[in-house]
């Protein structure tokens, strides 16, 4: 799949917003007045950049609002809904806390049950794909739930829960990998499914349909950069895990160290995001003898 | 709605013989040319005529080679383009409720006026029927050409989808999958139509005829004609008579 820098980009930032609102929602860090106001904007700031970011790849935009309309199959529509409903609620809670002193706490576990709802519906745009088999998996919804919460856990200087969700997310992160790289052919497709020529004997694309590109190409067979996955992969692990939680554990957590670890975190996301869509393979590309 | 209907009054689709297409690309440049013309935006190309053609096409045709062990190779054209399924998953993914599968008729549609361009329809077809128009930047598919079949303003022969009308190989019929004597509900039960990538519970309406067995490609090759006379006479029955000698 075409990894368009715009998805790339909503799908981490606004996560790490959604985080840090789990986070402050459950009344974390400890805190009042306008440094609780900063937090707050820094989350909302996050997650509206990157809603902002997704519009970016939209061939139409001035549709865009239809997008609310469509809850009941669709879960881009939910997406869009939850969202804009999370950022309401948070405003509200963070909103009291910070300028009336009034922290409401179930107000806050709402926000938080609500984020975690958000990238949930994210996710579920990705896993939901039968025709990509890497990302129609159950390590999808849980991955990005990770990814969400363990940035949140940072940005809010919780490191303790930081280093539980980093070893957590390593780990299914590792998993999802192995997985993933056997998805395809566990899927049962094949270019033989693909043409019901099966029975004829192997099945090989003799002349493609068109000589030069197409959208189907460009947007779902995309193989640049595949040869770089290895190192990428070991970059996104140490960027988002390894190097944060040595930090964590060898360091006195100061400003400094934090904004180091955010940089080596918000890198080593890009990497995995990237991956997330450089590595999956649409079964479209059986027609093209691709994958 | 992006509700899928239960039930659809009637079937319409295609049956797609690939026994007898010869891969002329006759129909993906009728589709073009009516489709451009007609329902929506037109079918875009950029840079049409340099060195990096690209283009908005709603049918295409690839050409597959099937070869057993031992074997020679078969060929089969394959025409491919919206199969305008019963449980079509980029109808249910859409969240502007642009896509839509007609009860009336079982067509799926989009409504240009309503899609944003956000091309997820387009990544949950196993297929590659859907293709985002690069100017238009909305979502362009196979019509089934609606805007010819109940069309009264042209001679009732015309009223078949543009591929159907225009294949010159008669590889390509339109008609109701819902009515059990309709054409091509016959073709199917007569040739084993098929679907493509079943696994994936899409329920395809349109269906693919798999090529004719050929009397010869399993191996058995006919047997060498027997020689007639083993005696050779004149210049090259010396010839042989002298070699032999030799």
């Amino acid at each position: 799949m075409h990894p368009a820098p715009s998805v790339i980009v909503f799908s981490t930032i606004s996560g790490l917003g959604f985080g840090l609102m789990l986070f402050m929602g459950l009344g974390l860090p400890d805190v009042s007045g306008w440094v609780a106001a900063s937090f707050a904007t820094l989350a909302l700031g996050l997650a509206v950049i990157g809603l902002l970011a997704s519009t970016f790849h939209l061939g139409n935009p001035k549709n865009a609002i239809y997008a609310f309309s469509q809850w009941k199959t669709s879960w881009l529509s939910r997406e869009g809904i939850m969202a804009v409903l999370t950022l309401g609620v948070f405003f509200i809670y963070a909103a009291l806390w910070a300028f009336m002193d009034n922290r409401i706490p179930a107000l806050g576990y709402l926000a938080a049950a609500m984020a975690m709802i958000t990238v949930f519906t994210t996710s579920m745009i990705y896993a939901q794909l039968k025709t990509v088999p890497r990302w129609n998996s159950a390590t999808t919804p849980l991955l990005f739930l990770l990814y969400a919460s363990a940035g949140g856990a940072l940005l809010s200087n919780q490191m303790t829960a930081a280093l539980v969700l980093l070893g957590l997310l390593a780990a299914i992160q590792a998993l999802a990998w192995l997985q993933g790289d056997s998805a395809l052919q566990r899927s049962g497709s094949t270019i033989e499914t693909a043409t019901g020529l099966g029975g004829l004997g192997k099945v090989r694309l003799l002349e493609k349909p068109h000589s030069g590109e197409n959208y189907l190409l460009k947007e779902m067979v995309y193989v640049v950069g595949r040869k770089h996955a290895a190192k990428l992969r070991v970059l996104a692990l140490l960027g988002t895990a390894l190097v944060p939680a040595m930090l964590i554990l060898l360091t006195e957590v100061n400003h400094t160290i934090v904004g180091v670890i955010m940089i080596s975190h918000l890198l080593g996301l890009f990497a995995q995001r990237w991956l997330f869509f450089a590595e999956a393979e649409h079964v479209v590309g059986l027609y093209y003898d691709a994958r | 709605m992006t509700q899928l209907p239960a039930t659809t009054d009637k079937k319409l689709g295609l049956v797609i013989d690939l026994d007898t297409c010869v891969g002329c690309h006759a129909c993906v440049i009728s589709c073009k040319e009516w489709n451009t013309g007609s329902y929506g935006a037109p079918l875009s190309d950029v840079d049409a005529y340099g060195a990096n053609p690209v283009g908005t096409f709603l049918n295409r045709v690839h050409s597959f080679e099937a070869k057993q062990e031992g074997c020679p190779s078969q060929t089969i054209h394959f025409p491919k383009s919206c199969l305008h399924c019963d449980d079509a998953p980029c109808v249910t993914v859409c969240p502007t409720g642009a896509s839509y599968k007609r009860s009336e008729d079982g067509i799926v549609l989009v409504n240009e006026d309503q899609c944003m361009g956000c091309g997820l329809c387009a990544w949950a077809c196993p297929y590659g029927a859907r293709e985002l128009d690069a100017m238009a930047g909305v979502m362009k598919k196979c019509t089934l050409c609606v805007d010819r079949i109940y069309n009264e303003n042209i001679p009732e022969e015309d009223r078949v989808p543009s591929c159907v009308r225009t294949c010159p190989a008669g590889a390509r019929h339109f008609g109701d999958f819902a009515d059990p004597e309709s054409n091509v509900s016959k073709l199917v039960a007569e040739r084993g139509g098929m679907d493509l990538m079943p696994e994936l519970g899409t329920s395809p309406v349109n269906k693919y005829l798999p090529p004719r067995p050929k009397a010869d490609v399993n191996g058995t090759q006919p047997p060498a004609l027997e020689a007639q006379s083993t005696e050779i006479t004149g210049f090259l029955g010396w010839l042989d008579r002298t070699l032999e000698k030799i």
